[in-house]
């Protein structure tokens, strides 16, 4: 793919000659390679592979929870499970519907905001000159380490009713929504304010999900914004902690070339620090897409779902229909439509993510490049590794991007 | 892609080692996967039992392990109680792996679940005391025509008034609601500037009672059919409206409480619709809290509340079903639920025992005189979404409209009984 423009010059140093053979060398380390990874591979498969696949069975299954879903009374039911979830239309359809929307706005606000926030934080506790850099790192990282259901709770206090943020917002003569008990939907609310507040003949008609399309714009709900508040304060700090790291393995140098160039502070960061970042940006999306879509404790111990289940997400739902209600293959199925989701987003944003073969034209500043665009990537790409190399691996420093 | 010969070797190579490893692996397992045959006559005993229950604080745990340990003593079987922190939860996984606890608490909404996949053991014809439950109890843990797990105890909903703001609002005896006009009228003025008059958690459990003072029933006598959008629920409901719009009620959640009791006892509402649990939370938590308890007014077709209960499952996959059902007979004989009702407060599944426990809660006569107009909750299989559902839509009745409600809850609710009936 595009690693053969960007970078000829790296392929030869891949293709280095192994000569091996069963009873070469070689092939006694492969062999004990093998073995080393024994125990690994054992344990992977019966910690993942193994459930993955009985989970599979089960979501194309009619099995009722008890005994074991491999025994000869539970039968195949194929896509049933499926179809009752997507197309039935049926509560089934509504309740998932209803996640999707819920966790949709959930990720479409928590995932840009908290990669904002803790690309901000990181630049600033990055700045030589900040006093008490220590100090502010570990404040910064501290929600991070607290677990979750500690930090939930402290939550559903601090917007209760009658809580802190209320007592503030009283301070302010504004008058606090019940937060965790208001189901009205934010935008649905804007949309009240100038004026709409019924839906519109075609938005009532039509749905999607087995939920009208009204009900899709309700936008998160009041006590979901708390949550993606919530989602934001405790998940920037790790992010944070990836981009101080990639921000250190920049070297002062390149700052020091573009000063002489004469860029200013924000050009500096937009068109040097930013492009240098773009693994690591790359990490902390997928990272912050995967998490935002599994989320799962702060509804089980916060919210259960509702109010008026605007707080209910696949997790839950998926968790609620097997365990509480017994709808073993409707939950393995919510489960498994949610892994699709993830991996197709997934793919989706490192397409969008992908570095370009060239630089467009209107970025360019010289007409003819005084280097050849591949060493400049493969500069950049190597300079950013480190901080990158919890996903995408330091190999991508000499290899280029095709894997 | 830049793959050489190599490389799709040992990829190769890793995929035949991962493939054989799962087959060993599934191949380990396999004595795990066997069936287990359906035993319709009950398994031996013997065997220690376990006991595992879902406990509504010390006072219910400790009063069941002593009780427990009395039939030990009796019997020389041995017998240790769980508690659950997630009954549901720990029972579903208990029935998927074959080894569930033996005895165990079944409640209401679960037990057509249970029942219907086989994992409840029917002992109902086995007990001596059968004929001394309540019908309506029977009903509720019947399939197939057979009771199948005994009624453990039950709880109905009531009125509870706090005398202190009663008084206040200089009301006497005379004036407790016995219509729903007087219910609007003393709520009305109870209503002060920090206090409502009535204040109940927004949910069917509780909304549901007003449903059935209209006459209304969610489904008909036998369970095929879902009356949820009759036009007597319609007019529960729009009473129901009519209380909160008024402002002199309020759900538990708008007053910043997480339930109904709570709301009751901090003092936010000088009236609350709940069941005989709340006892307990007012003398660990609002000691200082007079109040007392009425029946809760008559709607048009008269008296009505919803009771709720749970029942002592024996798992059919348990070894010592003979031990278990014989456990269940001490623990559910006229004695044991008495002293059940004295250390945490609990009503008598069997009616033998209503005149002890009227003598030793007095002030409570009305829960247990309430059981002659209570009506079940509904339990099919399934329809705990439907509830949910109910619930969900029951937070905006203030602003809703109780007839749209009505139609899609049932919709979903007849969906759920024909997928049942097929």
């Amino acid at each position: 793919m595009s690693a053969a423009v960007t970078s000829p010059a790296s392929a030869p140093v891949r293709r280095r000659r192994r000569p091996h053979g069963p009873g070469s060398a070689r092939g006694r380390a492969a062999a004990s390679g093998w073995l080393f990874l024994a125990p690994m591979l054992v344990i992977l498969g019966l910690f993942l592979v193994v459930p993955v696949l009985m989970a599979l069975w089960v979501s194309m299954s009619d099995w009722t929870g008890r005994g074991s879903p491999l025994s000869s009374d539970v039968s195949f039911v194929g896509m049933e499970n499926y179809r009752s979830l997507l197309l039935g239309g049926g509560l089934a359809t509504q309740d998932f519907g209803t996640a999707m929307r819920n966790n949709a706005y959930y990720v479409l606000l928590v995932v840009p905001l908290q990669t904002a926030l803790a690309l901000f934080l990181a630049t600033m506790v990055n700045r030589r000159a900040l006093r008490g850099r220590g100090f502010f790192r570990t404040a910064f990282y501290f929600p991070s380490v607290t677990s979750s259901v500690a930090i939930t709770v402290l939550w559903l206090f601090l917007f209760s009713a009658s809580g802190t943020i209320n007592a503030i917002l009283a301070r302010l003569s504004i008058s606090g929504p019940n937060w965790f008990n208001d189901p009205r939907g934010v935008l649905h609310l804007l949309l009240g304010a100038v004026g709409v507040d019924t839906a519109p003949e075609s938005l009532a008609q039509h749905g999607f999900l087995g939920i009208p399309l009204w009900e899709w714009l309700a936008g998160p709900s009041v006590a979901m914004s708390a949550l993606i508040l919530l989602a934001i304060f405790t998940t920037s700090g790790t992010f944070m902690l990836l981009f101080l790291a990639a921000l250190q393995a920049i070297s002062s140098e390149v700052e020091e070339a573009a000063v002489m160039d004469g860029a200013t502070a924000w050009q500096r960061f937009r068109r040097v620090t930013l492009p240098m970042l773009r693994p690591t940006v790359f990490t902390v999306v997928t990272l912050g897409l995967i998490g935002t879509w599994q989320v799962f404790d702060q509804i089980y111990t916060g919210t259960q779902g509702g109010p008026a289940k605007t707080t209910i997400t696949p997790a839950y739902l998926s968790y609620s229909a097997a365990f509480q209600n017994n709808q073993w293959g409707r939950g393995a199925a919510i489960a498994f439509v949610l892994f699709a989701i993830i991996v197709l987003l997934t793919v989706l944003q490192r397409l969008v993510l992908r570095e370009r073969d060239t630089v467009p034209r209107r970025k360019r500043f010289y007409r003819t490049p005084p280097a050849p665009p591949a060493a400049l990537a493969g500069t950049v790409t190597a300079a950013g590794a480190p901080g990158a190399g919890t996903t995408t691996g330091t190999a991508s420093a000499t290899e280029g991007d095709d894997r | 892609m830049h793959s050489t010969p190599t490389r799709g070797r040992r990829l190769l190579a890793s995929t035949a080692v991962g493939v054989a490893g799962v087959l060993a692996l599934a191949a380990c397992g396999g004595s795990g996967f066997d069936d287990s045959g359906d035993e319709e006559t009950a398994s031996g005993g013997g065997g220690p039992l376990s006991i595992l229950i879902g406990s509504s604080g010390d006072a219910e745990t400790d009063a069941v392990k002593a009780a427990v340990a009395d039939w030990s003593e009796q019997s020389g079987v041995e017998a240790t109680v769980q508690v659950a922190s997630d009954l549901t939860q720990e029972l579903s996984q208990g029935f998927a792996s074959g080894d569930p606890a033996d005895v165990f608490y079944v409640s209401a909404d679960q037990f057509r679940t249970y029942a219907a996949n086989g994992s409840l053991y029917p002992y109902g014809d086995q007990l001596d005391n059968a004929d001394d439950f309540y019908p309506s109890l029977v009903d509720q843990f019947s399939a197939d025509g057979q009771l199948v797990c005994a009624p453990k105890d039950f709880s109905t909903l009531a009125l509870i008034i706090n005398t202190g703001a009663w008084e206040a609002a200089g009301l006497t005896d005379d004036d407790v609601p016995a219509t729903w006009d007087e219910l609007t009228d003393v709520a009305g003025r109870l209503t002060t500037g920090d206090q409502v008059g009535l204040g109940f958690s927004g949910e069917y459990a509780r909304v549901g009672a007003f449903l059935a003072q209209a006459g209304g029933t969610m489904t008909n006598a036998d369970g095929t059919e879902a009356t949820v959008d009759s036009s007597e629920n319609l007019e529960g409901l729009t009473y129901v409206q009519q209380l909160l719009a008024s402002g002199s009620a309020a759900y538990a959640a708008d007053l910043g409480t997480g339930w109904g009791g709570e709301a009751f006892g901090t003092g936010a509402a000088a009236m609350t619709i709940e069941g005989n649990w709340i006892t307990g939370a007012m003398s660990n938590d609002y000691p200082d809290v007079d109040y007392r308890v009425v029946e809760l007014p008559a709607g048009p077709a008269g008296q009505g509340t919803l009771q709720f209960t749970n029942c002592w499952g024996v798992a059919a996959d348990s070894d010592n079903q003979s031990d278990a059902v014989d456990l269940v007979q001490h623990l559910t004989s006229t004695d044991q639920q008495l002293a059940f009702s004295e250390a945490f407060g609990v009503m008598p599944s069997v009616q033998s025992a209503a005149d002890g426990w009227k003598e030793l809660y007095p002030e409570m006569t009305a829960f247990i005189d309430s059981a002659d107009f209570a009506q079940n909750v509904v339990n099919a299989q399934g329809a705990a979404d439907v509830i949910t559902d109910f619930n969900a839509q029951l937070e905006s009745l203030k602003t809703g409209d109780p007839a749209a409600i009505l139609a899609s809850v049932q919709t979903n609710l007849q969906a759920v009984l024909d997928e049942n009936a097929s």
